[in-house]
């Protein structure tokens, strides 16, 4: 099988301190795969080290992306490549509307990619739609991203963002936490909506909650900086059932 | 000691010096060894303004020389830009002007300090007076020149049912002194003083404000933003005064400022001096780097380092844009902000 994210023996440090000790861990196209693990596994780890995030140092190991090597390229560098993340906490960016971010996002990964900017018709039309499916009221749009806004609209706005961009990769980080069951399931449609055979996805997990609404094709158990365990959807369901002590061990 | 009274004996020694407390950040004393020779008459034609095409006159005082009154008639409405050009001849010189608004009349003002010469020591002294009900919106713009010394003070004496809205647009220069100084009646009277500085190389912008409130009913409200880079140096003294019997005074100040270089620099005093009962009166300062955590976002979102560093930059800065209120003069302001931080991609 063709893989569209391929990480190998990767080693994260950081502030010095290994969290991820050769992680191996492989997505093919148009698959849902879940990492899950106990608190201070190096979940959150492995999502900022995948999109770059400054203070992450790889020590060792390799991540490609459609065959390209996905560490030798600055943050941005990688969104215009496909990568998308989900934060589990989204920040918030005072005096910038969520609109004006979007756009220059949206514009930004289309110059990197050398294409044509999007039209501002197309790009309301575009943001309209896909608001609309997640219950974003517009006006929403013209605030400050992420100021003032409740855990939920936070989420939602991702998933927003995550559609409007159409990323190759999207990572999601915690995405249920914080959420109540309406928004859950709202947000959990947004995502599935999104599946496609061109699209991979990485849903990070500590509850097998949000699995309930995105199944997963494969689920990998994240212990002491490995992949300890990977199995099938029922694996997710053997850990809510057992817990992951047995995994403290493994790792 | 001041810069005018320097300049009228050619006597360095009578400079401002870092040892008057309300200088300390600015010192000029220990700046300037020799002044220029005082600054020639010049009738140059000079390159248009920052504002030109905006308003509706244009007052123009080169060298220090030119029109010393500007009367708003009762009722009236003008829209003047004022120019204080120091021009390539300019050495030492100070320029005075007394502005007079009307009862019930209404001036917006954009003034501008143009240095085209190179190392320059110079004073503008405006005298302002609000009649009962007059409105004066001024938008202070600086152009000086990297070596230049700048210094402006405004007296302001506000009228009951006043209103005196000011924003102060700072580029820098070797020193540079934008000093607002208002007694303010109360009375129903309303004050904004807002500034904002952009310094980049070895700028320094000092913007220091005095507010004195002698009157019951008054309101001053504040804002200045700051974004300073490689070596620069950004100042900001702020100072409400109530005094006795003052009472139902509301004041708010804020000063707020980024440092984006080790080597850059920001020194702020906001005080509030209260010596009167129930007032309303709050004042916040913070002075920090760019959120680390959003650039990265930004970043991960697909917008590149240096974008998204002005982006969060301009947004920073935007809400005292935003408070401007004649449209022609904020998007001057805008205009501002792009130049010295990035423009919009």
């Amino acid at each position: 099988m063709n893989s569209m994210l391929s990480i190998e023996n990767l080693h994260v440090s950081v502030d010095g301190k290994p969290i991820l000790h050769g992680l191996s861990l492989d997505v093919p196209a148009g698959e849902v795969h879940a990492v899950m693990g106990p608190n201070g596994a190096g979940k959150s780890t492995l999502s900022y080290a995948l999109a770059g995030r400054p203070g992450y140092d790889v020590t060792a190991g390799t991540v490609t992306l459609d065959g390209e090597d996905l560490l030798a390229l600055d943050p941005s560098r990688r969104a215009a490549k496909g990568v998308f993340l989900s934060f589990q906490y989204p920040i918030e960016i005072p005096g910038v509307p969520a609109l004006t971010f979007l756009r220059t996002a949206a514009n930004a990964q289309r110059k990197a990619r050398s294409e044509a900017e999007i039209s501002a018709p197309d790009f309301l039309r575009l943001v309209r739609a896909k608001a609309a499916a997640l219950k974003i009221d517009f006006d929403m749009l013209k605030r400050a991203l992420n100021v003032g806004f409740s855990g939920g609209e936070k989420k939602r706005m991702e998933i927003l963002q995550m559609a409007v961009l159409s990323p190759r990769l999207a990572i999601l980080d915690e995405t249920d936490s914080g959420l109540d069951i309406d928004a859950l399931r709202i947000v959990a449609e947004g995502v599935n909506a999104m599946r496609a055979p061109e699209r991979s996805m990485l849903v990070i997990t500590h509850y097998q909650r949000l699995l309930d609404h995105i199944r997963p094709d494969r689920v990998h158990v994240l212990a002491g900086g490995r992949i300890v365990a990977s199995g099938g959807p029922e694996l997710a369901l053997e850990l809510e059932r057992a817990g992951y002590d047995r995994y403290a061990s493994a790792a | 000691m001041s810069v005018a009274r320097a300049i009228a004996l050619g006597d360095p020694t009578a400079l401002p010096s870092r040892r008057e407390e309300d200088w300390r950040w600015s010192d000029l004393r220990g700046l300037i060894r020799v002044l220029p020779p005082p600054s020639p008459p010049n009738l140059d034609p000079h390159p248009r303004g920052p504002f030109a095409g905006v308003a509706d006159e244009e007052i123009l005082i080169v060298n220090g020389r030119g029109p010393d009154r500007i009367d708003v008639a009762a009722g009236d409405r003008r829209f003047i830009a004022l120019r204080f050009v120091a021009a390539l001849d300019a050495g030492a010189h100070v320029a005075r002007i007394a502005i007079e608004v009307g009862v019930d009349a209404q001036l917006i003002l954009l003034e501008s300090y143009e240095g085209e010469g190179e190392r320059y020591v110079v004073e503008a002294d405006l005298t302002v007076t609000l009649r009962a009900g007059a409105r004066l919106e001024r938008i202070v713009l600086t152009h000086d020149s990297p070596e230049g010394v700048s210094v402006s003070i405004a007296k302001v004496r506000s009228g009951p049912a006043s209103r005196l809205a000011q924003t102060v647009l700072s580029g820098g220069a070797r020193r540079q002194r934008i000093e607002t100084r208002v007694d303010h009646p109360g009375s129903g009277a309303s004050v904004r003083l807002d500034g904002l500085y952009l310094l980049a190389d070895r700028r320094h912008s000092d913007i220091t404000t005095e507010v004195i409130h002698d009157g019951v009913d008054g309101a001053t409200v504040q804002l200045t933003k700051g974004v300073v880079r490689d070596q620069a140096r950004g100042v900001f003294q702020g100072r409400i005064i109530v005094r006795p019997g003052a009472d139902r005074t509301d004041a708010r100040m804020g000063h707020h400022a980024l440092v984006l270089s080790d080597r850059a620099e920001v020194d702020a005093k906001p005080e509030l001096e209260i010596y009167a009962d129930d007032v309303s009166c709050a004042h916040g300062n913070t002075v920090g780097a760019l959120d680390e955590e959003a650039l990265f976002y930004a970043e991960q979102r697909g917008i590149p380092e240096g974008e998204a560093r002005a982006m969060l930059t301009r947004a920073f800065v935007g809400e005292v844009v935003e408070r401007i209120e004649h449209d022609g003069a904020r998007e001057i302001a805008r205009a501002f902000v792009a130049e010295h931080v990035g423009a919009r991609p």
